[in-house]
């Protein structure tokens, strides 16, 4: 069993027979002993949010975090996939160099690239299928998204490029470049990580300086500007790498706490003011002129603080060890989120089947809110035959010591 | 989680109490809203005032109102139907019978924010208008224009009426949810308040009221395939709304002129 398979394997307890072997001095990993199921537990939530954030809105997207602050599920999927894949491939790093972990930093792009495409077809399906069977009058204009259809060489192409990318599938292009950049992130950190994670605030406050994005197919720029997204990330690898540790003194205080509290609750009430309007009498009119817009493309600072402060939050209140960890009712999250990429790209297409059938069936809010449990609990089973899969291949695979491909499949992802 | 199912049930209940309670004033109105049309009364209320309306409206003279829109503006072989030519009917309704009340629509199909802010000198020159409903938005999400890009349009676009004369009411977006996995229209409504809060005037939240529609059942805006009648009453609805949005934020209503 490699270490990789201790971090990502789905066996809650892993025997913690390998210590790691050498340490660079720049850099620490946590000692491996149990997996930080925290981090499973809340991205298994961000991809429940992403889903329902997906579908139309209804009862259930009220139950979402973007209601009730400025940022929302995409903050943690980032931060914690830059988190899980620098704990992952550092070790490797460390471990096998430079070469081997770059190589399979690339086959974890691969993955999801390929995800990406087959994603975009299904897309292509879904559209295509509106395009010839929705007449109505009233969106005649609406329907000027189709035109689209009239060129498919440009378009595939452009998909193909990640250029093209449709609603709602912003996040894995945006995850693909930021996996690209891991090599040179890791290799960075494991000379000196602070100088590391300063060099990416760097290169946030120059794309803020001089509104660098890149551009996409057929016009505009990518919805997740990654030179701008790229913060998140690197500051979960950081954190992944020892920054967590040497900053528990800080999450540990008491001023800390109530700055958090504060700010949570400020941002809760502006986000009050776009659903009551009337309370925006007492918001004064020059903070908002300040405040707005909140920018999702570009990371906004108030959105990277929001979400800093739900984190600082989560780490005080919610132990390592906290028992409910293991409890049965938090494990269908837990599971969804050691198998991010398949059950995030089975969301997509949930959210398209869903959109489907609203469309098809006129059911009002009850079938509405039956179509997100169903995805909800499909997504669950799904996660859940990945691990007993991978439970049963790893079991034959350990007798041919074969298991690292499997790693890699839940690995940082 | 308790905070947040609390939140939810009291925001469900407004929600749900709110067309209850209108329902009682409607009856009394001089001009019967349809009960499809039921909106909550915060989706039509805004801050912002028209002032060149009131003093238009106050001194007698004719009402110039132009519409600048563009696909979503009409409905195609039906326009008597279409939402502009519905508000003036009902302002006609509404306003001292004196008054004059003319609606003009300009449709800049297929173009940007930007391309149609182009437009405007020029357009200004030609109709004077005292109000302009500027319309815009879905064809900068169609074509998924930078939302910074978008701003910037609208922003010259309103400074470009408002230096001609004209109070101004933006409308943003339908809401459509069948292309919502295709079009991303949040980041354009959420520009298009900005300005209207930068430049205080009145926004027009058609996307809003739409959805609150759909949601509340009154009309079913998801159905692939409709006649025209689903469009007519829709229009028709939203024409009510606009004429009283206007009505309201020039403080013309019967209770308010009195004072």
């Amino acid at each position: 069993m490699t270490i990789a398979d201790q971090v990502t394997g789905s066996t809650i307890a892993g025997t913690a027979e390998a210590k790691p072997r050498a340490a660079a001095p720049a850099i620490t990993l946590p000692a491996i002993g149990e997996r930080e199921l925290r981090l499973d537990l809340f991205r298994g939530l961000a991809l429940w949010l992403i889903f329902i954030d997906h579908l139309p809105p209804s009862l259930l997207t009220w139950f979402t975090i973007r209601n009730y602050g400025f940022s929302d599920a995409t903050e943690i999927f980032i931060f914690i996939s830059g988190y899980t894949a620098a704990f992952v491939y550092g070790r490797a790093m460390l471990e096998s160099g430079f070469v081997i972990a770059t190589a399979r930093i690339l086959r974890r792009c691969w993955q999801i690239y390929v995800a990406h495409v087959f994603l975009f077809t299904i897309f292509l399906a879904e559209i295509s299928y509106v395009a010839t069977s929705f007449e109505n009058p009233l969106y005649t204009e609406e329907m000027g998204i189709m035109d689209f259809l009239k060129q498919p060489d440009v378009t595939i192409v452009q998909a193909l490029l990640l250029r093209f990318r449709p609603v709602n599938m912003d996040v894995l292009p945006l995850y693909i470049v930021l996996m690209l950049a891991l090599p040179l992130i890791l290799w960075s950190m494991k000379w000196r990580p602070d100088v590391t994670l300063g060099l990416s605030v760097v290169l946030y406050a120059v794309t803020w300086e001089y509104d660098l994005y890149l551009s996409a197919y057929p016009n505009g720029f990518w919805a997740f500007n990654p030179l701008a997204w790229q913060l998140l990330f690197v500051f979960g690898a950081w954190c992944a790498l020892g920054g967590a540790r040497r900053m528990s003194r800080i999450l540990a205080s008491r001023v800390t706490m109530w700055i958090a509290i504060a700010y949570i609750v400020a941002a809760f009430y502006v986000t009050l003011t776009w659903y009551v309007p009337q309370l925006s009498h007492f918001m004064p009119k020059r903070l908002e002129q300040w405040m707005y817009p909140i920018d999702k493309t570009d990371l906004d600072v108030l959105r990277f603080t929001h979400f800093l402060a739900l984190a600082a939050l989560t780490v005080r209140f919610l132990p390592r060890d906290w028992p409910g960890l293991k409890s049965p009712w938090l494990r269908p999250l837990i599971l969804c989120g050691q198998h991010s990429l398949e059950i995030f790209c089975l969301g997509v297409f949930l959210a398209f089947a869903g959109h489907f059938i609203l469309a098809e069936v006129s059911g009002g809010a009850g079938l509405h809110a039956l179509i997100s449990l169903c995805g909800i609990l499909i997504m669950w089973g799904m996660a859940w035959v990945i691990s007993w899969y991978k439970r049963v291949a790893d079991k034959s695979g350990a007798k041919t010591k074969n298991a690292v491909g499997n790693a890699d499949m839940a690995g940082g992802g | 989680m308790k905070a947040k199912v609390l939140l939810s049930l009291i925001l469900l209940c407004g929600g749900l109490a709110a067309p209850a309670a209108r329902a009682g004033d409607a009856a009394s109105a001089a001009v019967a809203t349809p009960a499809a049309c039921e909106l909550p009364s915060y989706l039509l209320t805004t801050e912002s005032q028209l002032p060149k309306v009131a003093d238009v409206v106050k001194a007698g003279k004719p009402l110039e109102i132009l519409v600048i829109g563009s696909g979503s503006t009409r409905i195609p072989f039906s326009e008597d139907s279409s939402y502009p030519a519905r508000m003036q009917a009902i302002l006609k309704d509404k306003l001292p019978p004196s008054e004059t009340v003319n609606v003009s629509v300009e449709i800049q199909s297929k173009k940007t924010a930007e391309e149609a802010a182009g437009t405007f000198v020029k357009l200004m020159e030609a109709k004077r208008p005292t109000l302009v409903i500027w319309q815009t938005g879905t064809v900068d999400a169609i074509r998924a224009i930078d939302p910074e890009d978008f701003r910037g349009a609208v922003t010259e676009g309103v400074a470009a009426l408002q230096n001609a004369g004209a109070d101004v009411v933006l409308m943003n977006l339908q809401y459509s949810p069948r292309t919502e996995t295709m079009i991303s229209a949040p980041p354009y409504l959420d520009n298009m308040r900005v300005v209207a809060q930068q430049h205080d005037i009145p926004l027009f939240d058609r996307f809003a009221i739409m959805r609150q529609w759909n949601d509340q059942g009154q009309f079913d805006l998801f159905s692939p395939s409709h006649g025209p009648e689903l469009a007519k009453q829709v229009h028709d609805c939203l024409g009510r709304a606009l004429a009283q949005f206007v009505i309201d934020a020039a403080h013309l209503g019967p209770a308010q002129q009195q004072n």
